[in-house]
């Protein structure tokens, strides 16, 4: 993997010192792999995202999974026993969420354009589908990026980029297994002064494959069949388990 | 080595969930209960989300308990008739709690009446037949005690549609064993047990059975439940893991078999006390984790889309 992603390096380095297909405003950046595949062994994978950068400047890297609706439960106790209490929902919570930095982000960019796009998970402008007070949404949505971050579904702190020379960057993401699936969108930002000055979107595509892919998308589409194939399934297996004890 | 479960959406070791299923289906067949009520906890404990845990479950334990049941059949210890008439109201009851579990599901309170409906049962129960079966224990320590009554009479003996159950040496209203089997096919969609563990006291104290076509005859119609529970589940919720079945079932349809012959050597009482331990133990802890404080306040569900 390394090898192949400094060699991808090398050669992104060559075209850009050619002046060839990569010109572009500021920054360019690539990542090694533009799909994650989820095969039966999978325990989660990492990319590494490269590039380069025009004159200098600070870089800074989010990866953000498909949004989902989520709902926050706040647990309280109700006659002795610990009950899912209040609710808030949820309905733009990024599946996954990870920021890479060149320096500590706060160094390197002010907190408007931070916010504006979206840098940092105190600025997800997470909106609530339920009714909720200012001050309950605040509070719900800091136990949700809390709660996120124990998954490893928000990165609890802000990856490392470093630079190789002035101008090349990489920085490797990882990926836990339980990883949502579907299209993740890593955007770079090139930072000057404390402010965005050029900035980059690639996709990523997370997606199960071969047996996986195919019990998981049959049982979607045709969970009729699928639910009769899983008892089937299991109705043969246990008839065939008792079939060496016949002779006892 | 890891797998990954395609619905669960997690990786688990494969040695664990085998070791798990063969464990489960030991047990399964020494007391012709399932063994969900052990599984599922379990599933939940060691990482797989309550919903997957629950229907997956269900699916397992149509292979383990046929197993089960080819295993009592070939010593003529199952009730076919009681089987079948239990199986009616069973399958009414699994249509209905399927439907209770979305509702609930919606609710964001599955887990919550998951663990609160398993240390209600589990502990009734558990302090029932462990009493029972203490007393009977003592009672045969002293030789020359009245013999006991088959079984007594009350109030369930007057209901109507009288029914002889040759193999089970009964003769009590099939309505009985119908409203049992309802009773048993929420518990199996609800909790992702064959109710196994509500069958069979229920059925040597309340139906008065003998203890030896009990294990058979439960699995009999656990078969059918569940089988009915994971048809209804993957339509409606999308949570049977087939993966993590078969995992399970490896292991667990041979730990049936040896469990089987295992419980041929135990008596009546003895294997009801252990059960009752055994009970009394899943209860004690699952009533223990609902009173304390939990390590984290916040519980998060995504909405798939």
């Amino acid at each position: 993997m390394s090898r192949r992603s400094r060699l991808a390096l090398l050669l992104f380095a060559a075209l850009a010192c050619t002046g060839g297909p990569a010109r572009a405003d500021g920054v360019v950046a690539d990542l090694s792999s533009h799909l994650i595949a989820i095969t039966t062994g999978f325990t989660g994978a990492s990319v590494v995202l490269f590039g380069a950068t025009e004159g200098r400047g600070d870089i800074i890297t989010v990866v953000r999974g498909p949004e989902r609706e989520m709902t926050v439960w706040r647990k309280g106790k109700v006659a002795g026993i610990w009950v899912n209490a209040e609710a808030v929902v949820f309905g733009n919570v990024p599946s996954f969420y990870a920021v890479a930095a060149s320096r500590p982000v706060d160094e390197i960019i002010a907190p408007g354009p931070a916010a504006l796009y979206r840098i940092g998970t105190g600025n997800l402008r997470l909106q609530t589908k339920s009714p909720a007070t200012p001050d309950e949404a605040a509070r719900f949505g800091a136990a949700l990026v809390t709660e996120q971050k124990r998954e490893g579904l928000f990165a609890a702190d802000p990856l490392k980029i470093a630079f190789l020379g002035e101008r090349l960057f990489r920085t490797t993401i990882g990926f836990p297994a339980n990883v949502p699936t579907g299209t993740y969108i890593v955007e770079v930002f090139l930072v000057r002064d404390r402010d965005v000055v050029s900035g980059q979107t690639t996709p990523l595509v997370v997606s199960k494959v071969g047996l996986d892919a195919a019990v998981s998308d049959f049982a979607t589409r045709q969970s009729a069949a699928y639910g009769a194939i899983a008892v089937v399934t299991a109705v043969v297996a246990g008839w065939l388990a008792s079939l060496p004890f016949r002779s006892v | 080595m890891d797998i990954y479960l395609p619905i669960a959406e997690v990786s688990m070791d494969v040695f664990v969930l085998l070791g798990l299923g063969a464990a489960v289906g030991f047990l399964s067949g020494v007391f012709g209960v399932g063994g969900g009520f052990l599984l599922t906890p379990l599933l939940i404990f060691i990482g797989v989300p309550a919903p997957v845990a629950v229907a997956s479950s269900a699916n397992q334990l149509v292979g383990a308990s046929l197993s089960g049941v080819i295993a009592h059949w070939r010593r003529g210890n199952v009730d076919f008739k009681m089987g079948f008439v239990l199986l009616v109201g069973g399958l009414a009851g699994s249509v209905f709690g399927v439907w209770l579990f979305t509702w609930l599901k919606r609710l964001g309170q599955i887990e919550l009446t998951i663990s609160v409906c398993y240390v209600v049962l589990l502990g009734t129960l558990g302090f029932l037949m462990g009493f029972e079966s203490v007393r009977a224990l003592l009672r045969q320590r002293r030789p020359g005690g009245a013999r006991r009554k088959l079984h007594q009479h009350n109030w369930m003996h007057g209901l109507p549609l009288k029914t002889r159950f040759r193999r089970s040496k009964l003769y009590i209203s099939a309505l009985l064993p119908i409203g049992l089997g309802v009773a048993v096919g929420i518990l199996s969609a609800i909790l992702g047990v064959g109710g196994g563990f509500v069958l069979v006291p229920a059925m040597i104290y309340m139906l008065g059975m003998p203890t030896q076509v009990v294990p058979g005859t439960s699995l009999l119609q656990i078969i059918f439940v569940a089988a009915n529970v994971t048809f209804l589940q993957a339509y409606t919720n999308r949570t049977v893991d087939a993966v993590l079945t078969l995992v399970l079932l490896l292991g667990g349809v041979l730990g049936a078999q040896f469990g089987t012959r295992f419980g041929m050597r135990l008596r009546g009482e003895q294997l009801r006390f252990l059960l009752a331990l055994m009970v009394l133990a899943v209860a004690a802890k699952l009533a223990h984790d609902l009173t304390i404080r939990p390590p984290s306040l916040w519980v998060i569900s995504t909405e798939q889309t």
